[in-house]
């Protein structure tokens, strides 16, 4: 029954050669390091999951942004579980990703013909300090609200067009009710959106090219 | 090993794969089920006893207006309502509390001197001073407390409040 059922579907979506290409793919030589991508990519879904669990709760407004993060940490079962997974995974999702991008360029990966996966991994690195900076504003205390002063004071400091980026970046002079909003508009659909289209993009050149093997000694 | 009553291994990695999976999806799962309904799962209880003074201090045979405020609390949001009810002594111990809303769409009632009638300000409703219609839209008399939803303890009137 459950075999005929799987043929069913096999035959129309191609499931066998699905797992083939992404799954069953050759392995140069099992090596931890060759890992750091997929916890990362484990670690966005993560990220992506307690996200949305938190937007349930979360209001991105001055007046109750705070409360209503008081109120998922003290009230709603489990609310400290979710924010706290979300809080950690997202300090490790930066590091994961960190060493991944160390990991591909002490190996020398990122050489031909793997030139785009490196450079859209540059993308993916940036999207990454992106939604640690937006997301960084959104519990609305004190700590969230100067930094978010300090670094938008920073992207100011650029000649010429600096005081133009910061308007750009906190929606007007000062740090308001419009920037939380944009920066959680960023946070949860902007960058989200552009990460899981190079995510895609990524995930489709290795499954491609294959993974590099490991430079030996006469390289 | 076919035959024999011993697992095969096949069998045993499946097994012990769905048993830890199951004990991995439940521990995920639930939590994740009670954080998205925990707010149905709390009970709002709106009832409560007012106290509305010493009774002795109302007037026999006049309605006085008492106003008390309700506070709720929805997650992170607190609501604060104002209700007024008409405190009417009958004689030294028997006592009728009237709400002040019109049974018409909720207008606040005021009590007229003169005419010994409560009148609602919005469409005119007309109510006598034991809340019965005596003219316009109110589709019924004012809502009442007795019987059991009016205490006196200790010479302390109390209504039993329902909610909004």
């Amino acid at each position: 029954m459950w075999k005929k059922f799987f043929t069913w579907l096999d035959e129309r979506l191609g499931l066998n050669d699905l797992y083939k290409a992404t799954l069953d793919r050759p392995e140069p030589k099992g090596n931890w390091w060759n890992t750091l991508g997929s916890a990362s990519l484990f670690l966005f879904l993560l990220q992506g999951a307690t996200g949305i669990f938190l937007s349930v709760y979360y209001t991105p407004s001055p007046d109750h942004a705070y409360d209503s993060i008081q109120y998922i940490m003290n009230d709603v079962a489990f609310g400290w579980l979710i924010r706290g997974i979300h809080h950690w995974g997202a300090t490790l999702m930066v590091l994961v990703v960190f060493i991944h991008m160390i990991r591909v360029f002490v190996t020398a990966s990122y050489k031909y013909p793997r030139e785009l996966t490196w450079l859209i991994g540059v993308g993916l690195l940036l999207c990454t300090l992106g939604m640690g900076f937006t997301g960084y504003l959104l519990p609305w205390d004190q700590k969230a609200y100067w930094a978010t002063t300090v670094a938008t004071s920073i992207a100011g400091s650029v000649p010429w067009v600096g005081p133009f980026i910061l308007r750009v970046l906190r929606g007007g002079t000062d740090l308001s009710a419009l920037t939380l909003s944009r920066f959680f508009a960023a946070h949860i659909w902007m960058l989200p959106a552009a990460l899981a289209g190079l995510i895609g993009v990524h995930l489709y050149l290795i499954i491609k090219h294959g993974e590099s093997a490991f430079p030996d000694k006469d390289d | 090993m076919a035959g024999s009553n011993q697992i095969s291994r096949r069998d045993f990695i499946k097994l012990t794969t769905v048993a830890a999976g199951t004990v991995i999806g439940a521990a995920i799962g639930l939590p994740a089920i009670a954080y998205l309904i925990d707010p149905a799962l709390k009970a709002n209880t709106t009832d409560a006893w007012i106290p509305l003074g010493k009774l002795e201090s109302y007037e026999t045979g006049i309605p006085t207006l008492v106003t008390f405020t309700r506070s709720t609390i929805n997650g992170w949001e607190k609501t604060v309502n104002s209700y007024g009810v008409f405190v009417l002594r009958k004689s030294d111990t028997d006592v009728v509390v009237f709400s002040n809303k019109c049974t018409h769409l909720g207008c606040h009632v005021n009590w007229n001197t003169d005419k010994k009638e409560y009148i609602c300000p919005c469409h005119d409703g007309i109510f006598d001073i034991n809340g019965n219609v005596l003219g316009g839209p109110p589709p019924r008399p004012l809502d009442r407390y007795s019987g059991d939803q009016v205490e006196v303890n200790d010479g302390t009137l109390l209504i039993h409040f329902l909610g909004g």
